[in-house]
């Protein structure tokens, strides 16, 4: 009696890499890419405010030589990334819920584009927040 | 008709091999000349041990579907001069067993889209003015997803996820949500309504942006999800 047997091939498989592989890809593709980067730099960011805010158990001293380092003109422009960052993964997040949830399925590269435009003029205000006012 | 000569950059590996190299060929190509005739001309002349996979050469079967130049496409109405590459990168379809070169095993794929009990012919989207030639009751439309896999190739989801069903699955239990025809959806709806089913696209869409039937399976997963919630809510008319 004949039996089957299966070869087991390898998979090919990008795993978490192919996240990022957007050479080629479309614009869908390239947001979800940068949705992720952005997702886990906030999260780094997350845990390095946590260590921030840490210091403030070491007393005063600490923490004002701290607030004079985050008053520094590069500092400041690590708060504007940072912005740059919550509002891209922000707003695009928003047009992940309304397309997940159907809406705007065919229109959401226009979505895209329209939400990063509101994320630009937002950054702009708060660039100039950060480093003129 | 002008030919001029292009370089193929083609992916190899075969069973036993430790790693996959890149094979160079160059082939005198014309303005017609497909990526698949390409490839064609270089197993007749260059190298037999080539394994490539084609059978109808319009974009019917789905079966010679690779990246090229890595973006998925179906290798039969791939011109290779409107690539505009001096090099053609030819590389097999991601997320899938391979076996030899090219060729990459569909057996995983088939046993998935099979789940989804979708049927190969349908009644609804045929012209209704249409002439019925004698002795034919009606006409039928032959479903559009030709199973070429290019979709779940493409997909960064499943690059990550083993257990995703994959946007074509996806695309076919709504098809079958749509026009069942005799199939019980409840349990099919149950299949799709979890974590490794439609709540797990991150809509990238790239399986839509590389269908080469217009299926737009990212725009059917997201109709699941509506009659998903529907349901949920009770709104469903079915």
């Amino acid at each position: 009696m004949l039996q089957e047997t299966r070869v087991l091939h390898p998979v090919r498989r990008r795993g978490w890499k192919g996240w990022f592989a957007v050479r080629k890809r479309h614009l869908g593709y390239v947001a979800f890419a940068l949705n992720r980067l952005t997702g886990l730099g906030l999260v780094l960011y997350l845990i390095i405010h946590l260590v921030v805010l840490s210091l403030l158990a070491r007393g005063p001293e600490t923490w004002d030589a701290f607030i004079e380092l985050a008053k520094s003109p590069a500092f400041l422009l690590l708060d504007v990334i940072l912005l740059a960052g919550i509002l891209f993964h922000g707003l695009n997040g928003l047009r992940v819920i309304l397309v997940g949830l159907g809406i705007g399925v065919h229109r959401h590269k226009e979505l895209f584009w329209g939400l990063m435009l509101l994320a630009a003029i937002l950054l702009i205000f708060g660039a100039w927040g950060f480093l003129v006012v | 008709m002008s030919e001029q000569k292009v370089t193929f950059r083609v992916f190899r590996y075969k069973q036993g091999d430790t790693a996959p190299h890149y094979d160079t060929f160059t082939v005198t190509v014309n303005e017609r000349t497909t990526v698949l005739e390409a490839l064609q001309a270089i197993r007749r002349d260059q190298d037999g041990t080539l394994v490539i996979r084609h059978s109808c050469h319009h974009a019917s079967c789905g079966t010679c579907g690779m990246r090229v130049n890595g973006k998925e496409v179906l290798a039969c109405v791939t011109n290779v001069l409107e690539l505009g590459t001096p090099t053609v990168t030819v590389e097999p379809l991601q997320n899938a067993p391979l076996i030899s070169d090219l060729v990459v095993d569909m057996g995983p794929f088939y046993e998935t889209f099979s789940q989804a009990h979708l049927p190969f012919v349908r009644r609804s989207e045929y012209l209704p003015d249409a002439e019925v030639a004698e002795g034919v009751p009606f006409h039928m439309r032959f479903e559009s997803c030709i199973e070429c896999g290019l979709c779940v190739s493409a997909c960064p989801v499943v690059a990550s996820d083993a257990e995703y069903l994959g946007p074509a699955a996806l695309a076919a239990v709504w098809r079958v949500v749509q026009e069942p025809r005799g199939t019980e959806v409840p349990p099919l709806l149950d299949w799709v309504n979890s974590e490794h089913g439609c709540w797990r696209c991150h809509v990238a869409l790239e399986c839509s942006e590389v269908c080469p039937s217009n299926v737009d399976p990212g725009g059917n997963i997201m109709a699941l999800r509506q009659e998903l919630v529907r349901r949920a809510l009770g709104l469903s008319r079915g």
